[in-house]
């Protein structure tokens, strides 16, 4: 059953690789999801029995495996459409000055995409610490080249930051878990011999050596906690998360970030049967608030929009690094709460982000205007998405974040409170504000020249990330302005999944169904063991 | 056997310290070639009076991988990416390898201040007092070349130099992993090489250089 | 003992201008030539000493003293020298710092001679050799701090006596580093191919040889009696490390040592003519990267004790 999981996407994504036809491959990309899902929900009804200690289905990994799991379906679905309205011939840029560029070959992007789901499930489901580390590290690998689909330099250096970042980061997590194996190794002058299993470690925890056991802990968060994203060691994340498609970009942030924060939760679940618990609290709500902070800087007064969505995540990671530091069972509970608010809402708002740059064919702030008159759908899902994501009463973040709130009142961690609450008004503010300048407006009074260049009566125009460019290099450069006041005609695909997901956020806010309650619950006793 | 685990040990030093001071690009590929193939050899050396077929796979995919296929492939990428074969470091050779020699002298102090949890003569004749220093003075090495560096080939070797630290670290003190995590950690190594030759590939094509300076076009724009 | 001693010093004094003539004829060897005779340097220096000397009017009483007080710190150094396990005539705890200072006083008193010439060429000279010496002194002392943590003596007879063959069979490695790194310090010291051609005809590209143009007769024939007893002394040094004969009869243990020198004269001979003279700002590197050598060669002795 568990290996069925990781291996139905595995071999997806190759028969993806070699299937020819377009069509076929994308309605493959769908199956698969799908057929994941399903898995994943057979998983929950009937658990699965473990595979000799190293793969296993606990609460935790089953919670972020379903997120995981329900996102990569939006994200097929979503990924579908966009790849059917790419232009498949080299087209010019709108930055630097128009350069051209073109596609990477679509097999190798739904291949990945494939594989990454893959090796994410492998992550949720591995409790050996090697082969933990073998799946995070081939998330790397399998998402850097979608990373690098526009083949242009600006992408490239975002992969290569990405790639050069990630894997020294998790080359630091590799020797944390041979550290931790050297800890183990103490147990064998007890005659005892300890795999590198979670639940091998937390049974003999009081026999690690705990100078050591300390040390790995360090390595394990510095490692993946450079994939996860948290501040300083963050660098990757903005770059990436806006050069990449937007698709791309939604199952970085809502998929993959977790992935590396359960790797920091397996380590933080030794180190605390170990009798370290103490350290490792200390250590993450530094990294919670020192992300919080770095996240409010950088998103007031950001231009490019999906850094600021990029940023936000860094913000997310740190509440979620927060929250696990403050400790205790009811900040367990907001914290797997959040992780799930958090995927569903940024998975949302880089679908939309997705749309909106393609009609308007630019990131920058200031020249997007009116999104609502003219992407009704993707307009009226952007406010949502932002109002989800910064924590605004009916959606679920604001559940999970008053949660946390109200847990470090509890454990009277008062100046972690005040920080941590500065933190998120802040950029409240300034996405808010951000969003609502963007949304609202008059798409029309933006800029003037470019709705004359735009001949009357011209077919709405259609929604592909850079359909204008079909024709003419003339033509596209004659809609390059924000000018296009037209009301946009939005196909299905492009916001059904990005619906869904508000559907979720807002759901998620004011009743949890049953199941969903229960992987919650489930989750939160994994996490609560963390004292 | 811990005269010859010892050797390769200090090999494994020296290599690291003429990578840091030499400034032709395939001089320091077949270094780091070199290096792999000696420290893929410690997981026979270290553990000779019992070697069993776990170690001996593992030596030679480690052999193969990283004594040969990488090497190649950063050959590859080398002659493809068809530039100046220098270095180019933002520090100095001369001063690389003092910051080299220091930062081994403070690994050494480290680790005689920290024991390892495994005592020597007992878990094996692999474990010598000089593997986790020299682990941990290859990693350090390793981190050197990626910031100090300026062509994009030699942060690929410098994360080569790093995961050979890392790997000493898990092979000399005698750690039992099972071998096919061991194999899927290599295999991930090689894989992460793959791919970036491959983007020094792609970003020799785009830009006409593998300078990382090329590479500074994504920051923070402040209004 | 002492007998020996004496006899070792006046060994060093008579043979060290042979060396020369070996390297010499090595390199003859290589290249297809018969060469100069292996005795070319006793000719030289009995040509040169019969000969008057030519002072040029602007130098002063220093640029006179330097090759007689050089001289006399190179035959003071070999003093300290120990040759084939027996101690040397002066021997003493940390003797081995006199010795570097000694090749140091014999360096300066060279180079400020040089420099009181006035001659551009002679003040880039001095500064080249100072500045690779400044590379190369300190990786000779760390050299001599590894061996004496690895022998536990600190004075250079105790260090190249009779614990030497013990050293080699437990640090085998800390001894390659040593002797590889002192080996780089020979040939930079000694101004040898890689780090400076000896024969060179450019003054542009010379350093220790353009130090001493402006000397003639009995001055050069010092220089040049020093020079060759500074190889002397070095390579007496890492001959004594490897060749690890202690249980011979000390006359014996003499020939052998001295056997040691003739071939390591071949080494260095064989060397410069298999490779090119660098580039001059790489030779910092190799400096640096013998520095290493010693230091890591250090670094064992204290790990291991």
């Amino acid at each position: 059953m568990l290996l069925t999981l990781i291996l139905l996407p595995a071999v997806a994504g190759a028969a993806a690789f070699i299937i020819p036809r377009d069509r076929a491959r994308r309605a493959l990309l769908i199956a698969a999801a799908l057929a994941h899902l399903g898995l994943t929900v057979a998983a929950g009804i009937w658990p699965p029995a473990p595979v000799s200690g190293w793969l296993a289905l606990d609460g935790l990994g089953y919670l972020f495996l379903c997120i995981t799991s329900g996102l990569f379906l939006c994200a097929a679905v979503y990924a579908a459409g966009y790849l059917s309205r790419e232009e498949p011939h080299p087209r010019q840029d709108f930055f630097e000055g128009g350069q051209w560029f073109h596609n990477a070959p679509e097999a190798v992007f739904t291949g990945n995409l494939l594989l990454f789901l893959s090796c994410m499930t492998l992550v949720m489901l591995a409790h050996h610490f090697g082969l933990l580390w073998v799946a995070v590290e081939t998330t790397t690998l399998a998402t850097a080249p979608l990373i690098y689909f526009h083949r242009h330099h600006r992408s490239l250096e975002a992969t290569w930051k990405y790639l050069v970042v990630c894997s020294v980061g998790i080359a630091l997590a590799l020797l944390g878990t041979y550290i931790l194996a050297a800890a183990a190794a103490r147990a064998s002058a007890d005659g005892v011999r300890v795999p590198v299993t979670l639940e091998a470690l937390v049974e003999n925890a009081k026999r690690l050596d705990p100078a050591w056991t300390r040390a790995a802990f360090l390595f394990l968060l510095v490692g993946y906690g450079t994939k996860m994203g948290l501040a300083p060691i963050h660098t990757w994340l903005p770059d990436a998360h806006s050069e990449a498609p937007s698709v791309v970009s939604a199952l970085l942030s809502g998929a993959l970030l977790n992935g590396a924060f359960v790797g920091i939760l397996r380590a933080a679940q030794v180190c605390s049967a170990a009798g370290q618990g103490e350290m490792c609290h200390d250590l993450l709500l530094a990294f919670g608030l020192v992300s919080l902070g770095m996240a409010a800087v950088f998103v007031v007064g950001q231009t490019d929009f999906k850094r600021l969505l990029a940023y936000s995540s860094v913000e997310h990671m740190g509440i979620l690094a927060l929250g696990v530091g403050i400790g205790g069972t009811a900040a367990a509970q907001g914290v797997v709460l959040h992780g799930l608010n958090h995927s569903v809402a940024k998975g949302l708002l880089f679908m939309v982000a997705g749309n909106i740059l393609g009609v308007y064919r630019t990131k920058n702030v200031g020249e997007v205007r009116g999104v609502l008159s003219r992407l009704p759908i993707s307009g009226a899902l952007w406010v949502l998405g932002i109002l989800a994501i910064t924590g605004t009463p009916p959606f679920g973040a604001f559940m999970s974040e008053l949660a946390i709130l109200k847990a470090a009142l509890d454990a009277g961690r008062w100046g972690v409170a005040l920080g941590y609450l500065a933190a998120l008004a802040v950029i409240f503010v300034a996405m808010i504000s951000t969003a609502a300048k963007m949304a609202q407006g008059s798409a029309t009074g933006a800029d003037p020249a470019g709705a004359a260049a735009e001949p009357a009566g011209a077919p709405p125009a259609n929604l592909g990330p850079h359909a204008a460019a079909r024709g003419s290099p003339a033509t596209s450069r004659g809609q390059h302005g924000p000018g296009a006041a037209a009301r946009v005609r939005e196909p299905l695909s492009a916001y059904l999944p990005a619906a869904a997901l508000a559907a979720l956020a807002l759901l998620l806010g004011l009743w949890l169904p049953a199941p969903v309650k229960s992987a919650l619950d489930g989750a939160a006793v994994a996490l609560g063991g963390i004292k | 056997m811990a005269a010859w685990v010892d050797a390769i040990l200090v090999f494994a030093v020296l290599t690291n310290l003429a990578v840091l001071g030499s400034s032709r690009l395939g001089l320091c590929i077949r270094m780091v070639a070199a290096q792999g193939i000696m420290i893929g050899l410690l997981p026979v050396v270290g553990h000779w009076h019992a070697v069993d077929a776990r170690a001996v796979g593992l030596a030679t995919a480690s052999v193969l991988l990283k004594g040969f296929l990488v090497p190649w492939l950063l050959h590859w990428a080398l002659v493809e990416a068809n530039v100046r074969r220098e270095v180019e470091p933002y520090i100095g050779y001369p001063m690389s390898v003092l910051i080299g020699v220091a930062s081994l002298c403070l690994c050494l102090w480290l680790s005689a201040r920290m024991p390892l949890p495994v005592a020597a003569g007992e878990a094996g004749t692999g474990a010598s007092a000089l593997a986790a220093p020299v682990a941990f003075f290859s990693i350090l090495c390793g981190l050197l070349m990626i910031v100090s560096r300026r062509k994009a080939l030699t942060q690929v070797l410098g994360y080569l130099v790093m995961e050979n630290g890392i790997f000493t670290f898990g092979v000399a003190l005698a750690l039992e992993e099972p071998f096919l995590v061991e194999f899927g950690v290599l295999l991930d190594v090689v894989g992460a090489v793959f791919v970036m030759g491959v983007a020094v590939f792609h970003i020799s094509r785009e830009i006409h250089s593998i300078d990382t300076d090329q590479l500074s076009m994504l920051r923070e724009e402040r209004r | 003992m002492a007998a020996i001693s004496w006899a070792n010093l006046l060994v060093g004094l008579c043979l060290a201008p042979l060396l020369p003539g070996v390297i010499a004829r090595t390199k003859a060897l290589f290249a297809g030539r018969r060469g100069q005779p292996l005795a070319q340097l006793y000719l030289d220096l009995w040509k040169l000493l019969r000969k008057g000397a030519v002072y040029s009017s602007v130098t002063t009483w220093v640029f006179r003293a330097g090759p007689v007080v050089g001289l006399a710190a190179a035959v003071a150094a070999l003093l300290l020298l120990p040759l084939g396990g027996a101690p040397a005539v002066v021997a003493f705890d940390g003797d081995l710092i006199l010795l570097v200072a000694l090749l140091g006083a014999l360096r300066f008193f060279l180079v400020t001679a040089a420099l009181d010439t006035g001659s551009a060429f002679e003040g880039m000279g001095a500064s080249r050799e100072m500045g690779f010496s400044a590379l190369a002194e300190p990786v000779l002392l760390v050299a001599l701090a590894a061996m004496a943590r690895g022998t536990g003596e600190t004075s250079l007879s105790g260090m190249f006596g009779a614990t030497i063959p013990g050293e080699w069979a437990t640090q085998p490695h800390a001894m390659l580093l040593i002797v590889s790194a002192l080996f780089v310090v020979l040939l930079a010291e000694n101004s040898r191919i890689p780090v400076d051609d000896p024969n060179t005809h450019l003054e542009l590209t010379m350093i220790h040889e353009v130090m001493v143009l402006d000397h003639g007769g009995p001055d050069l024939a010092f220089i040049l009696y020093a020079a060759a007893l500074k190889f002397w002394l070095l390579g007496a040094l890492l001959v004594g490390i490897v060749v690890p004969l202690r249980e011979i009869p000390p006359a014996l243990a003499a020939a052998t040592a001295v056997a040691g020198m003739a071939l390591l004269a071949f080494a260095v001979g064989v060397v410069e003519s298999c490779m090119a003279r660098l580039r001059m700002s790489r030779v910092p590197q190799l400096l640096v990267g013998a520095g290493g050598l010693a230091t890591v060669a250090l670094m064992l002795e204290l790990v291991r004790s």
